[in-house]
């Protein structure tokens, strides 16, 4: 039978991982996908997995009283969705929903969270890429948050 | 068409440069809620450069550069896209065709359309920055087979920001070019993309080595843009930006442009990022 291992190998945000490591990722893989509309995270949810989009387009998003969703950011093919598994209190601050048929890996975070607990290794490997992530996350939303193109008179 | 990069030089008006040349207003045309399009009749024709600005005077209430963001082909008309930001752009918002507008110019240094010649293309945009990038994405265009790969980046506040989006999806069906658009944010009807516009670099499929980026937007922007370049392996001096400053006699005379030890009217607006770089770091300037 044909394994995930091979797809998550391929990705950008796996690549370079031990062959040990891809194998105990792929153990808490599972391929999901997703029509548009389909939530894959709801707001003030618990947080027990993340997504690797292999393809399609999903919208982070918050609802905004008076405003209704507003989407913060788009992530599409290759982007990882969701770092709140990762941290306490595994909550999801944010909603994302699938803007077109999408197809991801999904990865266990209740399964990853035991192994690498364990596994120190793969624990400072997978924490440095989430940290890039976030890092750049971050960044985008500061560079919103200045909101530069606004009529500054 | 043929690329001449030194004809714009006969149409400053050397005799006087600081008189104006009253211009019909053939056509305006809104764009946004706070942005429009001003076509002017320049009874001859007026060649320029991608990248040159224009100072516009509204007769009674004052002068403002403006970049032209018309065809350079078409020399025939002469379009300006303008933010109503201030009292000269408000005032040139209310104008009707008919009216007439002054005209000098025009000035400054433009794209380097020609020397991207044989080189891939990054033009990236933001906010009202697509305006005086639209010129150069003509002429590359108009002379596709002499470029590389060609993507436009633009990145703007809201969907309803979004400038010139007929002709974005009029480039974006072409297949010889990439398009991608992203707003900063967007309510959930919006099905395109949310996101800085530096996320966008990563969609466009360039080599690092023999490409061109034209960059155009709010300086903020065009800091964040260049680092992301500069990260992915675009040297600096291939990075050119196009700077705003307060420029009032567009000749090098006044000083109230002059940013270190340029005058951005007269050696810019358009520099290589090598060259503004350090002075972008510096606050005082």
């Amino acid at each position: 039978m044909q394994t995930l291992e091979p797809m998550l190998a391929e990705q950008p945000f796996f690549r370079g991982l031990k062959g040990e490591h891809l194998k105990l990722l792929t153990g808490c893989a599972r391929n999901v996908r997703f029509e548009p509309g389909d939530a894959l995270l709801k707001e003030e949810q618990e947080a027990n997995e993340f997504y690797l989009i292999r393809e399609g387009k999903v919208a982070l998003e918050i609802n905004v009283p008076g405003q209704g969703q507003v989407t913060i950011q788009t992530l599409e093919g290759g982007e990882i969705l969701g770092w709140s598994w990762l941290v306490p209190p595994y909550r999801w601050m944010f909603g994302a929903r699938a803007v077109e048929p999408t197809r991801a890996l999904s990865l266990d975070g209740k399964c990853l969270r035991e192994k690498l607990e364990k596994d120190h290794d793969l624990g400072y490997e997978l924490l440095k890429r989430f940290s890039h992530i976030m890092g750049l996350r971050l960044q985008w939303t500061r560079m919103q948050l200045i909101d530069m193109y606004a009529n500054k008179r | 068409m043929p690329i001449n990069a030194d004809i714009a030089e006969d149409n400053t008006s050397l005799a006087d440069p600081m008189l104006p040349v009253p211009f019909r207003i053939l056509r305006v045309r809104k764009e946004t809620h706070d942005t429009f399009t001003l076509e002017l009749d320049p009874v001859n024709e007026f060649s320029f450069i991608p990248g040159q600005f224009n100072m516009l005077y509204v007769f009674g209430t004052g002068e403002v550069p403006i970049s032209i963001s018309g065809n350079p082909q078409k020399p025939k008309t002469l379009i300006h896209t303008i933010r109503a930001v201030g009292t000269v752009t408000e005032a040139m918002r209310k104008l009707k065709a008919g009216a007439c507008i002054g005209v000098r110019g025009p000035y400054g240094a433009g794209w380097p359309v020609e020397r991207a010649i044989g080189k891939d293309v990054l033009i990236i945009a933001g906010g009202l920055g697509l305006a005086p990038l639209r010129p150069a994405i003509y002429q590359v265009l108009s002379n596709r087979e002499k470029y590389g790969k060609v993507a436009i980046l633009y990145g703007t506040r809201t969907p309803e920001d979004i400038l010139f989006s007929r002709e974005l999806e009029q480039w974006r069906v072409k297949f010889d070019v990439a398009v991608h658009v992203t707003v900063d944010r967007a309510v959930s009807k919006w099905r395109g993309n949310v996101g800085v516009v530096t996320t966008l670099i990563r969609k466009a499929s360039f080599e690092t080595a023999r490409t061109i980026a034209m960059v155009c937007g709010p300086e903020i922007m065009m800091r964040f843009v260049a680092g992301d370049l500069r990260n992915r392996g675009v040297s600096l001096e291939n990075i050119f930006i196009s700077m705003e400053r307060n420029m009032k006699c567009a000749i090098g005379f006044c000083g109230h442009c002059q940013f270190g030890p340029v005058f951005v009217c007269k050696d810019g607006p358009v520099f290589s990022y090598d060259r503004m770089q350090p002075l972008l770091a510096i606050g005082e300037l």
